[in-house]
């Protein structure tokens, strides 16, 4: 651990001021908090709302996850990885069931989160009506009014043009029957996930200054319409390492023939069935 | 405010900085019936509609709404959630440029079914029938129900707004010169259309208008505003076959005949 | 007439002066004191020289000019109602259920379809009634079917004063005031008017009348009013 810095980075004064900000998230499922986004080794784009957030509530005997499109191994992980492993020492894990807090980048792992796990998203845009209206003022008011007929018009726009709703990540939620969340890009696969998670959930942007939570056990519903209900779309093929049916498949060219090979988005998913017996070619 | 009256206005003034919009100004508004403001500009009929529909404030005076249920309102008192509420269901505004209240990047369809999304309507075919039910009754081919209002012409667009206004039943809708900027060949429908929509449905209304035929043609009542005072009020023939008031006369006098 | 009298339009001491203030506030007065009771089911047709105020005791008989003095009570829902004191919202509906008026010339409505014109005035039956009913009153006073689904402006003086009087007979009101209801027509049509006029008295309907037509006057009037022009200007 490099001793040039305060635990985790921040200071304790920054972190008490983020952790009220998580305080009155969580207290408001899905609201948007402004907090003070201070300046981070990195810029914006590359997650600084989640590493904020998780700076903020890790301690020295937390295990840490970090993933990005759902794997351990990419830059992105690795990156923040090593900033904590640096800053606070804590000690870091590929495996979704030992790890007491996990960020993420546009996934949510595919094994179920217990109560004593917090997953901290990385999120771009905190405004879902941000592309349908302009004026930060006015989407304000609409929360505030719960005035969300934009959004369902939306969806109405989107069945009449392609027939189903054209939204396949960062798609738009109902918090607790209140308020309208972009739960950041995850797939809408990833969606039926947040509803009544055992884990808490917390969003972090860093470039928009925002945070907003879902606590446990919260009702998270995707907007859809009656005769238009929400579905979870994923590709038509079973996992090409491990065989799996019902996760998440990042499609993965592997030869300059047009060869391609569908895998488990989630690596720590892929791998523990692999370790378990699971193959491709084994019935499921 | 009498046992049945929808809208009443008692005592309104305004004033931007020395210029006095409204003068101590009374309007009462019936279920069913048109009222018609007819001024020249400058006469205070718009600023009156802005304040009879709580979008401005007066610095004096009251605007009393009955709701369904036959509760008083006081209209500018009322919290804000619940006046944008209002004007999303049981009142209307059409806006003399329908632009205003369109959603151009939005179908036809969208457009006039926001109010019901707007109210928790969640089944989409039941708000797409809904929709071009209402494009028929303002006489917009249905098969435009998916069309962008990008492609409509202006006649069709003011007859949108109508159908986007009207599909939540309001009981009262303000217009705001609603025939104002279309070509006159034009306006003979949409008038002839909102004379037959508001007699079929019920709708009372406050229709602002520099145009004494336009206020023959749709309003029971008349109110003639110079300067910010009413100085001439009552039944729309009467007032203009018969006006006592000089400024009213003068009005009516001016208005040539094709 | 059948039954006992009943009055359904009576006025007493009603005086209307008119003030014009674009010409330095020159008053005219013309109407004082008049006194006029029409029964069910009775003609009365007002007489007098050009100019008298015949045109203007009819139209404030209906509530069109303002009476400055005085009441015009109309038996309306089975009660005299004074429509020169009542709020503008009684007159609308003592217009719309009792007192009918013919104008004695068509206020063309754009782009209307005369049918549709006539059809409207109906009051009360569902619409295909409605229409039915113009058509039929329509074809009566030979508006030829051709032209039922034509907006009237570009009628004949005649044709417009036909849709006009059809729009005011369709209502059915128990009171109809009939401003030069011939004035436009030919012998033909003047007959048919005789007629529907007199068939309305027969359902009771009480009518005041201007006729300069003495033809039509002498066939459907019960009694005159005398509208004398008053001498003094002020």
């Amino acid at each position: 651990m490099n001793t040039g810095y305060n635990f985790a980075y921040l200071d304790e004064q920054t972190k008490r001021m983020v952790r009220r900000a998580i305080l009155k998230a969580v207290a408001v499922p899905g609201h948007q908090v402004p907090f003070g986004s201070r300046e981070m080794p990195l810029p914006y784009g590359w997650g600084t709302g989640g590493i904020q957030i998780t700076a903020s509530i890790i301690g020295p005997g937390d295990v840490l996850k970090v993933i990005d499109q759902g794997a351990d191994d990419t830059t992105n992980a690795v990156s923040i990885r090593r900033f904590f492993a640096r800053t606070a020492g804590v000690a870091p894990t590929t495996r979704t069931e030992h790890a007491t807090i996990i960020q993420t980048r546009h996934r949510i792992p595919e094994k179920t989160l217990r109560e004593d796990q917090i997953i901290v998203y990385q999120v771009p845009q905190p405004e879902p009506l941000s592309r349908l209206e302009p004026s930060r003022a006015e989407t304000r008011r609409m929360h505030a009014l719960s005035e969300y007929g934009l959004m369902q018009v939306k969806l109405y726009e989107d069945i009449t043009r392609y027939g189903h709703v054209a939204i396949s990540y960062d798609y738009p939620v109902m918090v607790n029957f209140r308020y309208l969340m972009a739960p950041s890009p995850i797939p809408a696969f990833d969606n039926p996930k947040l509803h009544m998670m055992p884990a808490l959930q917390l969003f972090g942007a860093g470039r928009e200054k925002r945070i907003y939570a879902v606590p446990p056990w919260t009702d998270v519903r995707s907007l859809d319409f009656d005769d238009h209900p929400f579905r979870a779309t994923r590709a038509p093929h079973p996992c090409g390492l491990c065989g799996a049916t019902d996760s998440y498949l990042d499609e993965v060219v592997v030869d300059d023939r047009g060869g391609r090979l569908f895998v488990c988005s989630d690596t720590d998913h892929c791998e523990t069935r692999r370790q378990a017996g699971a193959n491709p070619l084994a019935a499921e | 405010m009498s046992e049945d009256t929808l809208l009443s206005a008692r005592g309104l003034g305004l004033r931007f900085g020395a210029v006095p919009a409204l003068v101590d100004v009374d309007a009462e508004l019936w279920p069913g019936e048109v009222l018609a403001v007819v001024g020249e500009s400058g006469s205070g009929k718009t600023t009156l509609l802005n304040v009879l529909s709580g979008r401005l404030r007066p610095q004096a005076g009251v605007v009393w709404y009955r709701d369904p249920e036959g509760r008083l309102h006081d209209v500018h008192a009322m919290p804000l959630p619940a006046l944008r509420a209002l004007h999303r269901s049981d009142w209307g505004f059409v806006h003399q440029n329908p632009r205003e209240n369109l959603r151009m990047g939005v179908s036809a369809g969208g457009n006039v079914g926001e109010r019901l999304m707007a109210q928790g309507a969640r089944h989409y075919g039941r708000i797409r029938e809904e929709a071009i039910a209402w494009l028929r009754q303002v006489e917009i081919d249905a098969d435009r129900v998916d069309d962008l209002p990008r492609s409509f012409s202006g006649g069709m667009l003011q007859r949108l707004q109508i159908a986007r206004t009207l599909v939540t039943h309001p009981r009262l809708v303000f217009m705001d010169e609603p025939t104002g900027g279309l070509d006159v060949s034009v306006q003979a429908r949409l008038l002839d259309l909102v004379r037959s929509l508001v007699a079929r449905l019920g709708i009372a209304a406050v229709l602002v208008t520099h145009d004494l035929a336009v206020a023959r043609l749709l309003a029971h009542r008349i109110v003639v505003m110079q300067r910010g005072r009413v100085v001439e009020a009552g039944l729309t023939d009467q007032v203009l076959d018969d006006p006592q008031h000089e400024y009213t006369q003068l009005l009516v006098s001016s208005v040539l005949q094709a | 007439m059948n039954g006992p009298a009943r009055t359904m339009l009576r006025t007493l001491s009603l005086d209307k002066t008119f003030t014009l203030h674009l010409r330095n506030g020159l008053r005219i007065p013309v109407l004082r004191n008049v006194a006029l009771a029409v029964q069910a089911g009775e003609c009365v047709a007002l007489t007098g020289p050009s100019g008298a105020g015949k045109s203007t005791l009819l139209r404030a008989l209906y509530g069109n000019y303002r009476a400055d003095a005085g009441h015009i009570w109309v038996r309306h829902d089975d009660r005299m109602t004074d429509i020169a004191a009542a709020p503008p919202r009684t007159v609308v509906q003592v217009r719309a259920a009792t007192l009918g008026y013919v104008s004695q010339f068509l206020r063309v409505v754009p782009r209307v379809a005369a049918l549709d014109i006539v059809a409207e005035a109906a009051r009360g039956p569902d619409p295909a009634t409605a229409r039915a009913r113009a058509e039929a009153l329509l074809l009566r006073l030979n508006i030829p079917r051709r032209l039922h689904a034509l907006p009237p402006a570009t009628f004949s003086g005649g044709e417009q004063q036909r849709v006009n009087l059809a729009r005011g007979f369709i209502g059915g009101h128990p009171v109809l005031l009939l401003d030069e209801p011939t004035a436009s027509l030919d012998a033909a049509n003047r007959d048919i008017v005789i007629a529907m006029i007199r068939e309305a008295k027969t359902r009771s309907v009480a009518i005041v009348g201007i006729f300069h037509d003495t033809t039509v006057r002498d066939a459907v009037a019960d009694r005159s009013y005398e509208v004398t022009p008053l001498q003094e200007a002020a």
